[in-house]
């Protein structure tokens, strides 16, 4: 799951991480409002709150410098459809704001806390190429990244903390609060069983203060059954609306951009239908695992999703029945095709359990399906279908 | 002979009680399991589908003498399962339980790790020997006993290798579902490892997916030790990054990750990599008709090879007794 930066510095300020004064605002007047009265000062910074990076770069980040700016920004960015290389070309409409305290930067560096798969680890890696994308600093100056990883049974270790300190190049009071954000931000990432945390920058003030500039946290959607303040904080406007209504049926579906839908049981074989369809010459229209209890219900369901989709052209269904008795799954296809007028061709291919009686279900039905014996047969009537 | 489950597997069902549990159990028994044990807290001293219902893991090792578990407890209390498991001596526990936390299998992994155990999943269909014993979630009447290692991070992917497999006349020593999560207790190279020393295994299909760098390692596992024909196929080519294909594990971060990467390092490694899902028995048939041609041509050419012609006829015998068993399943 992901949220918004300003709700990530809640979680942050909960967890005593260092970050600017600031707070949340819906209108440009509950903007001025903050700046003015909550946080005061003279210079202010307007952030958009999308969930994607790069938001400096395509206008949704201003310093304001009197609370007329203030005002203008916010009257600019909300509504405006902000586009980043990682919202995709039709961008995000920005609703909220977040109004910061204007901070004196004197150096810009970057922390990301993350699960080292290779290793079974949390590993946290700092680098002194604050603001830049981490994943540039990675390929082009590797050595410019410093990792250390954590053992889970004690937890980050002070000298540990030093260490990546030390290896920003920085030295007393700046070093003491690095430190102390460090161990602050490991514990704020354990604690929320976050996948990821990544401050960048990581500011370094005149001051001395070691500061989150920005702030980014992804959480581990396995364990959000224990942290229910954190499942508050999930912005449906940020959700595709067909996803949002797929997981109201418990069905576990991504819209992409192609002009095939799927309807699958099992995540890897559903790759592997995505990965057939593109072979046989389409493209996905999305990813849909209907899981282990495939029936008329989740079957319908399935359809209703997928054909609110304008752009799906053809339909395979990829079941391998094991516990789940094709048959069954067949007559769920048969009802509702049936039930809900559909207009594109259908590819169904039935493995497994009971099978062969699926395969007579559907002949039988006098619906116009194409049956499938094989994975590979499947791939050859969907290139058919869409030559048609 | 096969790797991790077989007919000397005395398995304990950790969540014997629950629905998951009960259903599964019924048809690991009719596929002819011996599940001697099973564990519910609180229920102990009872029966259940004709099993001893023990509290403790402890007291189903000590009184019923099991040697692996299959866990299918709710993922709150699955960590504390497999470690229960962990600590009352289970030599091979196989977690089927999908969505613990990963912060609960980091301290899994990294207090079970130096220990002699071997933990399976989480998230997995659990493995299977045919003809010898399922633990797992795996429809058993797709298998075929043989010589073909089947390792795989899906579940019905897993089933989609094996009846292609089946079908191709190739049965199989055994399959692995070793998880979609990104921390789980085995990874290709431990399993493949096992496929390797394993005599009764004559090829591996190894079928991985997005995310992580397992598959990579794995892959110079098998360029440095591995001389059995592998053939690998990855899921998820299509998928965009940064999204979680179903599968915990299952998502391209950072760039890193892709199919095209896994591939790329596959095939550098000799690995038999098919562009398509639907190839993946087919493809083994020819590697290991392919390799039994060479092994007979060189036979005859000097008959002092080192391929050991032994082996052979001891494939050959255990095929003959698996007709009788396979016979014997149902479903």
């Amino acid at each position: 799951m992901k949220i918004h930066e300003y709700q990530a510095k809640e979680i942050l300020r909960k967890y005593n991480v260092a970050v600017p004064e600031g707070k949340v605002a819906f209108s440009s007047d509950e903007a001025v409002n903050i700046a003015q009265n909550e946080i005061g000062g003279d210079v202010w910074v307007v952030k958009a709150q999308i969930h994607a990076g790069g938001r400096g770069k395509g206008g949704g980040v201003k310093v304001a410098k009197n609370l007329q700016e203030v005002s203008d920004y916010a009257k600019q960015m909300l509504g405006m459809t902000l586009v980043t290389h990682q919202t995709g070309p039709e961008g995000k409409v920005v609703k909220r704001l977040l109004i910061e305290q204007g901070v004196n930067i004197e150096r810009e560096l970057y922390v990301g806390i993350t699960l080292d798969r290779a290793i079974s680890k949390n590993v946290i890696m700092v680098s002194t190429e604050g603001g830049m994308e981490i994943e540039k600093v990675a390929a082009e100056a590797p050595e410019k990244i410093i990792k250390e990883s954590v053992n889970p049974e004690v937890g980050l270790q002070q000298y540990q903390a030093r260490k990546l300190a030390f290896a920003l190049g920085l030295e007393g009071t700046q070093h003491k609060n690095a430190v102390k954000f460090l161990t602050a931000l490991y514990n704020a990432y354990e604690k929320s069983d976050c996948s990821l945390a990544e401050i960048n920058p990581l500011v370094v003030t005149k001051e001395g203060n070691v500061i989150a500039l920005d702030a980014k946290m992804n959480f581990d959607d396995n364990a959000l059954f224990r942290h229910p303040d954190i499942v508050e904080y999930r912005d449906l406007d940020e959700e595709d609306p067909l996803e949002i209504e797929a997981s109201k049926y418990n069905l576990n579906y991504i819209k992409l951009d192609g002009n095939v839908g799927c309807m699958v049981n099992g995540a890897g074989l559903a790759m592997a239908t995505m990965d057939i369809i593109k072979l046989a010459g389409g493209e996905p229209a999305n990813f849909l695992d209907v899981g282990g209890g495939a029936n008329k219900t989740t079957v319908a369901n399935g359809f209703k999703i997928i054909l609110s989709d304008p752009n799906v052209k053809a339909i395979l269904i990829n079941i391998f029945g094991g516990i789940v008795r094709c048959d069954r799954v067949a007559q769920g296809v048969i009802d509702a095709a049936k039930e809900m007028d559909i207009h594109v061709p259908i590819v169904v291919r039935l493995e497994g359990t009971n099978a062969k009686e699926a395969g007579e279900l559907l002949a039988a039905s006098g619906l116009n399906f194409e049956v499938a014996a094989t994975l590979k047969d499947a791939a050859e009537k969907v290139t058919a279908v869409l030559n048609k | 002979m096969s790797i991790l489950v077989n007919n000397k597997t005395r398995l304990v069902v950790q969540g014997i009680t629950g629905g998951e549990g009960s259903f599964h159990t019924e048809q690991m028994i009719a596929y002819g399991t011996k599940v001697v044990a099973g564990v519910t807290p609180g229920k102990g001293g009872s029966e259940f589908l004709g099993v001893p219902v023990f509290n403790t893991v402890e007291e189903a090792v000590k009184i019923q003498k099991v040697n692996t578990s299959v866990i299918f407890v709710p993922p709150a209390f699955a960590a504390d399962a497999i470690l229960e498991a962990a600590n009352a001596g289970i030599k091979v526990i196989v977690c089927i339980t999908e969505g613990i936390p990963a912060a609960d299998m980091l301290k899994v992994y990294n207090s079970i790790k130096n220990k002699d155990v071997v933990l399976i999943g989480p998230n997995c269909p659990g493995v299977i020997s045919p003809g010898e014993a399922k633990v797992g979630i795996m429809p058993g009447f797709i298998h075929k006993k043989g010589k073909v290692g089947v390792i795989s991070r899906s579940g019905t992917l897993t089933y989609e290798a094996v009846k292609q497999l089946t079908d191709a006349g190739l049965g199989q020593s055994t399959c692995v579902g070793i998880g979609g999560d990104p921390i789980i207790g085995s990874r290709f190279v431990d399993i493949i490892k096992l496929f390797n020393e394993d005599k009764d295994t004559a090829g591996i299909i190894m079928i991985g997916e997005i995310g992580g760098t397992a598959e990579e390692e794995a892959a110079e596992f098998v360029r440095k030790y591995v001389k059995k024909p592998v053939v690998g196929f990855i899921a998820g080519r299509t998928a965009p990054p940064g999204r979680r294909m179903g599968h915990a594990g299952a998502i391209i971060s950072g760039g890193k990750g892709t199919a095209a990467e896994k591939m790329a390092a596959m095939k550098k490694a000799g690995i038999i990599v098919v562009e398509s899902p639907a190839e993946m028995g087919l493809t083994m048939l020819k590697a290991l008709s392919s390799r039994k041609k060479k092994k007979t041509s060189a036979k005859s050419a000097k008959k002092k090879t080192k391929q050991l012609p032994k082996r052979k006829n001891a494939v050959k015998s255990k095929s003959k007794k698996n007709v009788k068993k396979s016979s014997r399943q149902r479903r």
